[in-house]
């Protein structure tokens, strides 16, 4: 393979997606030339813009409605569906077509996420729909076409592709996006976690100045609220031979809250006003509403001498005075939605409210039942009170009931708005000054919305040997689920065994020892699993089987699926196998099954399809 | 221009008659030489210094605009039957929209950065057609005076590319929901 010139980050959002490189030859650590792609995009039927975002939203459009010629883009027409910037602005007039939050669908556990189920609103039999991976590699196809256009004779496909994540995915959600990357021809790939890049970003930024910031027994909280999920990642500063180390110790769970909910919240707040006033509002003007709502969000969170910002929902026809519903947001009304309503002022022991679901909900996004960002971080940092423990450097803790950071790095468009991160500044000031220890340190100077792009690219030179890396290996020990042997009891589950698989902070490109338990594969037929992920048990080796845990030590994940193919054996014989599990280079998992004897290994299915969609 | 280049079969005849024209009449022969010669006759008007701008940039602002900022819908109606406050309101949509597609599609930045009501000196070669001079203009550069409009300046435009055979006059099409 010939060398690469670029190493290219890709930050493939809930909401935007991004594309940023840097040119491998160009210079030494801190001087590295850097960009970021234009990203070529139907704006409106016919026109076709370059932004920095590509808009993550997929219209498949009827064939009637639009032009044969009005759907072309520079590299050509990608018949059958609209990505980027037009796909939103006309998805929000014709939902039923339009593809959102695919990534959230793509870490969702109680769907197939290679099943064409988007749009979820769609008519059946009239809009060919598309799976959560299948949305995942239009965008991707859609960046690397931008960038083969633009740079002909540099392929992306020959260039070091770094591709990001959030922290919180599953080890499922990661192999499918790093298939999806692969179906599109990045050869040279590797996953990374966002809060990551958004820190490299930083460090990048500084131009070396990040060693002056940050000193050995530093813990570095990066809050990454985005469009729609908030991510969060704890790095701690440690040393190695006389220089800075970064290490990631402990990431969040996946939490679909975001931006958007905080537009949605508001434009409620302003349709209810309208009501109790005696107008209704129909679908379209809500979207104009929500739209209104965030401009005037903006003005009032920049200004806080603003008491209030006029909003206007215009009419859809053509008289645009006459029809127009005129009504204002207030200073109060942000305050209250958004600053108390998503950042509320709650003790370190607070934790997220789980509000138990209707039995018959339909099944849609598991978005966050909890508003409030602060309890979801109170509840972080609560979980992982230990993680620190056993790095040398740090001092053991005063006796606090949560992780107490030292530093903080936001990221995601949300904190434009300078109240909200000083509203979490205050929070968390406050816990620690509960707990007597000193208020944390803003590491300032990153770009919001395309840090995590950046960050991306520049971690592609840094992979190289260029510069400091952050290490930490998986956030996560697994487990598979084991039946204990028991007589079977009527209306008794069996208890169940966790045995781990793979332990915390597995590093890229090693592979976990093989526990000694057998399991029992029967030839020809898909044998599930229970599967386990713990967040916070730090020192279980490979083979420990734990008989109980407390609630919140381990999630369980969606199942696991061996076969075993029938070529030299029997259909129906058992073949007694062993787990083994290893972390790819890519920086996915992988495991496999092995028989008690000869070379052959067999992959064990993390993204178990339903029979329906084969 | 089909009549300054008259076809093949017409011009058989044009060369027969102004031949024996040429032999008659000695102003026409003279007209000819000067003619052959390379001068432009007189009456004759030079290639023309204007041209019409292309439409489509035009029509693709207007569409941005009507687009972003319900222009062409503000200004089609007739805004005499509202009151200020009716106007003001949806003048919040055509601001906040105009304004969007503005920045989106174009730099602009003022021609003059010093605050108006200074007193500037244009010094003697200044761009005339960046800078206007109004008022008492006499004399010669420099030329001192304060400044009444900073001006403005395009940068740089990015206007959308066009797809091939996409119908710009449509400035928005109409909408019929199903």
């Amino acid at each position: 393979m010939s060398e690469a010139r670029y190493a290219v980050g890709v930050d493939l959002g809930t909401t935007h997606c991004a594309l940023s490189y840097v040119d491998l030859a160009s210079g030494k650590d801190d001087e590295i030339a850097q960009a970021m792609l234009r990203l070529p995009q139907l704006t409106a039927p016919g026109a076709v813009e370059e932004l920095f975002l590509l808009p993550s939203f997929l219209y498949l459009p009827h064939p009637d409605e639009f032009a044969a010629g009005d759907l072309v883009l520079p590299w050509g027409s990608q018949p059958g569906m609209i990505v980027g910037e037009m796909a939103r602005s006309v998805g929000a007039q014709t939902p039923i077509r339009l593809v959102s939050s695919a990534k959230s669908w793509l870490c969702h556990p109680g769907v197939d996420r290679r099943a064409a189920i988007l749009p979820a609103a769609a008519p059946e039999d009239e809009v060919a729909r598309l799976s959560p991976y299948d949305a995942s590699v239009c965008y991707l196809r859609h960046l690397r076409d931008a960038w083969n256009h633009a740079h002909p004779n540099d392929d992306l496909a020959a260039q070091e592709v770094v591709v990001t994540v959030p922290a919180s995915f599953d080890p499922a959600a990661r192999e499918l996006t790093a298939e999806a990357a692969k179906a599109v021809g990045f050869d040279r790939l590797v996953l990374l976690e966002e809060p990551q890049a958004a820190l490299y970003s930083w460090i990048h930024e500084s131009r070396g100045d990040w060693r002056n910031h940050v000193r050995v027994g530093d813990v570095i909280l990066v809050i990454d609220v985005g469009g729609g999920t908030t991510d969060l990642s704890l790095i701690a500063v440690t040393e190695r031979e006389g220089s800075l180390e970064l290490t990631r110790v402990a990431v969040g769970d996946h939490i679909l809250l975001g931006g958007d909910n905080m537009d949605l919240a508001l434009a409620h707040v302003v349709k209810n006003k309208l009501t109790a006033e005696g107008k209704a509002l129909d679908h379209w003007q809500v979207q104009a509403l929500t739209h209104g709502c965030r401009h005037a969000k903006e003005v009032l969170l920049a200004d806080g001498t603003v008491e209030a910002v006029p909003i206007v929902v215009p009419s859809r026809g053509s008289r645009l005075i006459g029809g127009s519903i005129r009504t204002e947001l207030t200073h109060d009304e942000v305050a209250r939605t958004l600053i108390d309503g998503f950042f509320p002022e709650v003790a370190a022991d607070a934790r997220p409210a789980a509000r138990s679901r209707g039995a018959l909900t339909r099944l849609g996004l598991p978005y966050a039942q909890d508003p409030a960002v602060t309890r979801h971080l109170a509840a972080f940092l609560g979980a992982q009170a230990g993680a620190i423990d056993d790095l040398p450097g740090f001092e053991p803790r005063r006796g606090g009931s949560f992780l107490q950071p030292t530093a903080v790095l936001f990221n995601g468009g949300v904190f434009k708005a300078g109240v909200l991160a000083e509203r979490v500044l205050k929070v968390l000031n406050d816990w620690l000054a509960t707990d007597g220890a000193p208020p944390v340190r803003v590491l300032a100077g990153a770009d919001l919305d395309l840090a995590v792009a950046r960050g991306a690219a520049y971690y592609g030179h840094v992979r190289r040997g260029g510069g400091v890396r952050i290490r930490g290996g998986t956030a996560r020990a697994y487990y598979v689920g084991v039946e204990s042997a028991m007589p079977a009891v009527p209306g008794l589950e069996p208890p169940i065994q966790a045995l781990c698989l793979a332990p915390f902070g597995m590093e890229e490109g090693t592979e976990a020892g093989v526990p000694p338990q057998e399991f029992g594969l029967v030839v020809g037929e898909p044998v599930r699993f229970r599967f386990f992920g713990s967040a916070v048990r730090r020192d279980d080796p490979v083979g420990v089987l734990l008989d109980d845990w407390s609630p919140g030590e381990l999630d369980e994940l969606e199942e696991i699926e061996a076969t075993l193919p029938a070529d030299a054996r029997m259909p129906g014989d058992v073949v007694p196998v062993r787990l083994r599990a290893s972390v790819t280079e890519v920086g996915t998992l992988r495991l496999e099954a092995i028989p008690r004897s000869g070379s052959e290994h067999w992959k064990v299915e993390l993204n178990v399809r339903s029979t329906a969609a084969q | 221009m089909a009549e300054s280049t008259p076809p093949a079969s017409n011009r058989l005849s044009l060369a027969l008659a102004t031949c024996w024209r040429i032999l008659s009449d000695p102003a026409f022969a003279g007209a000819v030489a000067r003619l052959r010669s390379g001068e432009t006759l007189p009456g004759t008007p030079a290639p023309s210094r204007l041209h019409a701008a292309a439409p489509d940039a035009a029509l693709q602002l207007l569409g941005l605009l009507q687009q972003e900022g319900r222009f062409i819908d503000f200004l089609e109606e007739d805004v005499a039957a509202y009151s200020d406050a009716e106007v003001g309101a949806a003048t919040r949509v055509v601001h906040e929209g105009c304004r969007k597609a503005l920045r989106q599609h174009f730099a602009i930045e003022a021609v003059r950065s010093e605050p108006e009501g200074t007193r500037v000196t244009l010094a003697e070669g200044f761009d005339a057609s960046a800078v206007r001079l109004t008022g008492n203009v006499v004399g010669r550069a420099p030329f001192t005076g304060s400044l009444t409009h900073r001006g403005w300046r395009v940068t740089e435009t990015r206007l959308p590319k066009v797809a091939a055979g996409h119908d710009l006059s449509i400035l928005a099409p109409a909408e019929v929901e199903l």
